[in-house]
């Protein structure tokens, strides 16, 4: 039986083109651009300077804080400079910029293939080996993950979910390592029970993933506490509230935290990075990265050494396409569209988009007929259609009362909108604000 | 590599959906009933909606260009489904100056004064029709002759003939023997406006427009639902001064304002609650209309009360949140 939420959500064309691409290595770029600002939190101090040699896997920036993480280099070279570079954002953020001298690795990781499936670890090592390798999450949101595995005092972790829907169309990297590493990601599910003290792990998968379903639940019949549930595909299943409400039942009380219900959300990336951090004393400088898009000659999915410019990736993926309008930084309901494709990919990065002209027009912007579709579209139940003429009259404690701060920015209404609204621009400037006003009241 | 890279912020997607093809789907839900008034009443029908569409999208177009001074663009359609909801609510041998009377208060007063689409609080082709009806009383109660119905003597509705026998105190049964059968009702042999008289070839625009998600059932089925109880009621405890329920919802406009006028989206509630509120409200005014009130027929004063209830009813009736109470 097929589980999902039961509030809102819309269905994308999948448009899962690189599906059945399995991982290719990305080859190494000339120099890398390793940004301090890869996850949510401080940024991580640098620690290197211009001319230092670097290894793979050597600690170049360390965690500011308790919501912070290492940074590793990816390749082995010599550091060139450290400067401001352009990110994601827009803005400029500190870089450390490596230029590529072979392939050295440190000699503390094991690069041996075998799957170490039996260990005696306790739940203080795997923490701390979590927080020495700089696992963030790698859904997108890059939140700090040992910190996921440290409640706050009075609330306890009563389930694990891993989180294998990738909801968003055009991405398949969390399917190919379904496929492809799914012992690891298994092994990598038991680690992280250890460490959060559960005793039962659920692993959602949607169901247009069938082979990824079948491979997963096999697999996990030897371990009799983690079991897959399979999920009716609709956006955004993947969604860390939509994703505990299908597969418990249970919905986090508007302005909570998942682990207020019990839960504890972890992408399938992020479990496999942990299998890697805690089993070969492998740090986290790589990742799985879907390059796609309907113009691309060959959408792909690789496995790239974080630094590397976007651009290398598309050329890979068979060059940039004559009618590109946008490359998109992850999937094309809620990633960020690039200013250049020199900016580099880091831990957040799950997919490199290529939208085309034809895809990517946004039609003229008509009068809301409030037909009410971005309502039924809305996934937390709010009401886009009345918070966008809030936003645009600045009324801010309305959409405070309105619940803005709910919003997750899943892009639902504005997909839906016959009228071309753009209510997610209102609705991010509303939640953006208001956020402001409510942290200076403390 | 350089092309130049378009900003925009996310979603970098959009569904295949415009207002225009929402006015499309709509209009061809309305064409089984239009084509069956053109076939009935005749010229008088292909003229009035004629000059009732045009009328409609050249005032729509003159108020933009010189009375507002923006681009006149009436390409979205809206005046287009103004003008023929507008005709199919008229007899269809409206003098021809009346119906243009009508197209300029529907759309100069009760769309464009408010703001354009979507800004307008009542139904515009309902308002059009109103005052028509307050205006000019006797040429909006003239009707047609019907040249497919049976007894074609006069056009008179069925819901006229009912009032009229009920005030000269004749029993129900026997008015009930005077007038049109069940089948006429569903067909559209009888008098009446344009676009009312034919159930089944209204519902199979209903069926469409479900379909095509256009609108959902909601309004419809609270509407009809709400008017077949309350009359249902009277008439269990008086059937010799009230007419049984399966005949008030096939006359009198009930399934041509319940599925094409009370489901205007702009002038009805957002969430699902509300709009069965809005329904029911709709039908129970309709039957008090019908039954204690002076017109023979009162769902279009129906619809255009609720419509102004529909502001309350979004400030009390919100959906469901995520997680929690409001």
């Amino acid at each position: 039986m097929l589980r999902t939420f039961k509030i809102g959500g819309i269905h994308p064309a999948a448009n899962k083109l690189s599906a059945n691409k399995e991982i290719e290595n990305l080859p190494l770029p000339d120099s890398i651009t390793i940004l301090v600002a890869q996850h949510i939190g401080a940024p991580s101090k640098v620690i290197v300077s211009k001319g230092d040699k670097i290894k793979v896997g050597q600690l170049v920036a360390t965690s500011a804080g308790f919501v912070s993480a290492n940074i590793h280099s990816s390749v082995s070279g010599t550091v060139s400079k450290i400067e401001m570079v352009t990110d994601s954002s827009g803005y400029k953020k500190e870089a450390i910029i490596i230029n590529v001298e072979g392939d050295e690795w440190d000699e503390s990781i094991d690069r041996s293939p075998k799957i170490v499936a039996n260990f005696d670890f306790d739940a203080k090592y795997i923490s701390n080996k979590i927080v020495s390798c700089g696992i963030v999450g790698l859904g997108g949101a890059t939140f700090p993950t040992h910190v996921k595995l440290m409640p706050p005092s009075g609330m306890k972790a009563k389930v694990l979910i891993i989180n294998g829907a990738e909801c968003e169309p055009y991405l398949t990297a969390d399917h190919r390592l379904m496929l492809e590493k799914g012992e690891e990601i298994l092994i990598g599910t038991k680690l992280l029970m250890i460490a959060l003290g559960v005793e039962k792990a659920v692993i959602g998968i949607e169901n247009n993933k069938p082979d990824a379903i079948s491979n997963i639940t096999k697999l996990s019949e030897k371990y009799n506490d983690i079991t897959v549930c399979a999920l009716k595909v609709k956006y955004p299943q993947g969604g860390e509230k939509q994703l505990i409400k299908a597969v418990t039942g249970s919905e986090v009380p508007s302005g909570s935290l998942p682990i207020s219900v019990g839960a504890v959300v972890n992408n399938v990336g992020t479990t496999f990075a942990v299998y890697e951090a805690v089993i070969k004393n492998k740090p986290l400088f790589e990742r799985v990265i879907t390059v796609t898009g309907k113009s691309v000659k060959n959408p792909s999915n690789f496995l790239v050494r974080l630094g590397t410019p976007v651009g290398n990736l598309i050329e890979a993926a068979g060059g940039m396409p004559n009618d590109v309008a946008k490359v998109v930084m992850g999937g094309p309901m809620m990633g960020k569209s690039l200013t250049s494709v020199d900016i580099p990919v880091s831990k957040g990065t799950s997919g490199i988009l290529v939208v085309n002209e034809k895809e990517g027009h946004r039609n003229e912007i008509e009068n809301c007929i409030r037909c009410g579709r971005c309502i039924e579209a809305c996934p937390m139940g709010l009401e886009p259609y009345l918070l966008m003429p809030l936003a645009e009259n600045k009324r801010w404690d309305d959409m405070e009362s309105l619940h803005i701060m709910d919003c997750i920015e899943c892009g639902s209404c504005t997909y839906t909108c016959p009228a071309n609204r753009p209510i997610l621009d209102y609705l991010r400037l509303g939640k953006s604000t208001v956020g402001t006003i409510i942290r200076n009241r403390k | 590599m350089s092309k130049i890279l378009t900003i925009s912020p996310s979603p970098h997607i959009h569904q295949e959906s415009s207002v225009s093809k929402i006015m499309q789907s709509v209009i061809i839900a309305l064409i089984p009933a239009l084509i069956w008034s053109f076939f009935v009443f005749g010229l008088p029908a292909v003229l009035t909606t004629l000059v009732s569409v045009i009328a409609c999208v050249g005032f729509e177009w003159l108020i933009k260009k010189y009375l507002l001074k923006v681009n006149p663009t009436v390409s979205d359609g809206s005046a287009v489904l103004t003008g023929i909801l507008l005709a199919m609510n008229l007899p269809a041998s409206l003098p021809l100056w009346i119906v243009i009377i009508g197209a300029l208060i529907a759309i100069g007063v009760a769309k464009m004064s408010f703001g354009g689409l979507g800004n307008n609080p009542f139904n515009p082709a309902l308002v059009g029709r109103v005052f028509l009806l307050i205006s000019f009383p006797v040429q909006m109660t003239t009707w047609p002759i019907n040249n497919n119905a049976v007894d074609a003597t006069t056009g008179a509705t069925p819901l006229a003939l009912i009032k009229a026998g009920l005030k000269s105190g004749t029993p129900v049964s026997d008015i009930m023997k005077e007038l049109p059968t069940y089948s006429d009702l569903f067909i559209g042999n009888i008098g009446g406006s344009l676009g009312e008289i034919s159930v089944v070839l209204l519902l199979i625009g209903f069926i469409f427009m479900l379909f095509k998600k256009v609108i959902s059932w909601h309004i419809p089925v609270s509407v009809i639902g709400s008017i077949f109880i309350f009359t249902g009621i009277l008439w269990l405890v008086n059937p010799d001064q009230n007419i049984n329920p399966v005949y008030h919802i096939l006359t009198g406009g009930v399934m041509l304002g319940a599925i094409f006028m009370a489901t205007d989206m702009v002038t009805s509630p957002m969430s699902k609650w509300g709009q069965l509120i809005f329904g029911v409200g709709i039908g129970v005014i309709t039957v008090c209309i019908r039954v204690w009130g002076a017109y023979p027929e009162g769902i279009s004063f129906a619809i255009l009360i609720m419509n102004a209830f529909t502001p309350l009813i979004n400030k009390f009736v919100k959906p469901k949140l995520f997680g929690g109470k409001q």
